[in-house]
């Protein structure tokens, strides 16, 4: 049994983050400084300064199915407060793409369909389209079921009203005029290719 | 005084109210706004967390055609703000991956608050306010990324600013300290985790009711939406009354150059202020 929870430090990822990002997430001494700033601990699976831990060590599978690299809300407070200048907000952008490409399961699953809804909307007008934006994330996260079964849809459909009656919500979208240029935009960086 | 103006996605749909006090206020201050044209999406949170390259391409379109124009750009918008800074760094450090664009790195990039706040605006101010906000208890709530990351924004005082402090207080408000300034509201997670946005904002509206503030006052379309639409649910949640009116800086510097449109503005918010403005007589 002893054995199964040993393992092997493999730093040959943390040399491929390094040098892909430019972030030397090697120069952490986990003095915790990070987590201790971090306003989402609270609903972390693995706290900021153990997923650098985890990168060093080549725990690559459990950092990349992580809650942690998609609740982190990028407020930039580690980054700004890091003694050693570790770009660590940089770093959970590095880490979500490279969950992404990797094509592993995250149990965080709502906050990378709302990134696509999002995206989407700006790829098809050039600008972000709310309400589109909104119908397609609730469609595709699955929150019209739970929040039907928890009683909430019926609350957001209510602010959602309250918006729209105040002029927040914009019933159609606006499309720019050279919309080609933003889908090509989106074509030559498709993911995967120039990152 | 002639700007170029990057109003964002957010400022003609949830935040309308900051666009139409960002160009009352402008108009009143003699500043002309020169609406960028065709501008697009900066691409926010979605594109930097999931697509670098993008995450500065999108911007960058907008610089590149800012730089074009040849005036300083402001930009009302925080995380718009934050994601142009960042592309001028990727640009001007040439950091990979190259986006190969016709943008040099040669737009001042102004975030709206420290373009009002600059020396000769706030002289214009001074001279121009009309109705001081005599009573108003304001905390100023500056958010993420008005400030942050410091090395990208130039910030000066990334961990206690005060330009917006210093404006209520110019303004005649009784301006309140508190530790909260520029804590984290929750930002783009208000869709895909409304839950934490929930505690990150509830917690906030909670300190400046503590910090003895009757509304708080926000630079950042992301920030007042979080604050100001979440409100019955957070009281729900926390099982108390957290109700307090959220502004935009503009609306407030609006009403006290003596703007007779502030009140179509904040009639907007979910959370009316109109009863707290009225009670100070100041609408």
């Amino acid at each position: 049994m002893q054995s199964e929870s040993l393992f092997t430090p493999d730093s040959s990822w943390l040399a491929e983050i390094e040098t892909s990002s430019g972030v030397k997430v090697s120069a952490c001494y986990q003095c915790k400084k990070c987590s201790s700033g971090c306003p989402v601990t609270f609903s972390m699976d693995y706290l900021p300064n153990q997923i650098l831990h985890m990168i060093q060590m080549g725990l690559k599978d459990e950092v990349l199915k992580s809650g942690t690299i998609w609740v982190c809300a990028s407020c930039e407070t580690c980054t700004t407060r890091c003694p050693n200048d570790i770009d660590i907000a940089r770093t959970m952008d590095v880490l979500r793409r490279a969950s992404l490409e990797s094509g592993l399961v995250t149990g965080e699953k709502k906050v990378p369909v709302f990134h696509e809804a999002f995206l989407s909307s700006i790829k098809s007008k050039g600008r972000v389209y709310e309400l589109g934006m909104i119908g397609q994330y609730t469609l595709k996260s699955g929150d019209v079921i739970t929040k039907l079964k928890s009683g909430s849809l019926m609350e957001e459909v209510k602010l959602g009203w309250q918006m729209f009656k105040k002029g927040k919500l914009k019933l159609f979208p606006q499309k720019i005029k050279r919309a080609g240029e933003i889908k090509r935009l989106f074509k030559k960086f498709a993911r995967g290719e120039g990152e | 005084m002639k700007v170029s103006y990057y109003p964002g996605c957010s400022l003609h749909g949830t935040a309308l109210e900051y666009d139409e006090s960002t160009r009352v206020v402008c108009h009143m201050l003699g500043i002309e706004l020169q609406e960028l044209s065709d501008w697009n999406c900066c691409g926010a949170s979605s594109a930097h967390s999931t697509n670098e390259a993008l995450s500065v391409a999108l911007p960058a379109r907008n610089l590149a055609i800012a730089e074009k124009v040849g005036l300083d750009l402001v930009v009302p918008c925080a995380a718009c703000f934050q994601r142009l800074k960042v592309a001028e760094k990727h640009v001007k450090e040439k950091t990979e991956p190259a986006i190969d664009t016709p943008y040099q790195g040669n737009v001042p990039i102004k975030h709206l608050l420290d373009f009002l706040c600059e020396e000769e605006v706030l002289k214009v101010v001074k001279q121009k306010v009309k109705t001081p906000l005599k009573g108003l208890k304001t905390v100023c709530y500056y958010g993420c990324l008005t400030v942050r990351p410091p090395r990208v924004i130039d910030a000066v005082n990334c961990e206690d600013p005060q330009a917006m402090d210093e404006l209520l207080t110019l303004l005649g408000a009784e301006n309140h300290p508190w530790s909260y300034k520029t804590d984290c509201c929750g930002g783009g997670l208000i869709l895909s985790r409304t839950d934490i946005v929930v505690r990150l904002s509830g917690k906030l509206l909670q300190m400046a009711k503590e910090a003895g503030a009757d509304c708080i006052v926000t630079a950042c379309p992301l920030c007042q939406a979080n604050l100001d639409t979440r409100q019955a649910e957070i009281s729900k949640t926390l099982g108390k009354n957290t109700r307090i009116p959220i502004f935009y800086f503009t609306e407030l510097l609006g009403l006290a150059l003596g703007s007779g449109e502030a009140g179509q503005w904040v009639k907007r918010h979910i959370v009316d202020p109109r009863n707290l403005l009225k009670a100070h007589n100041l609408l």
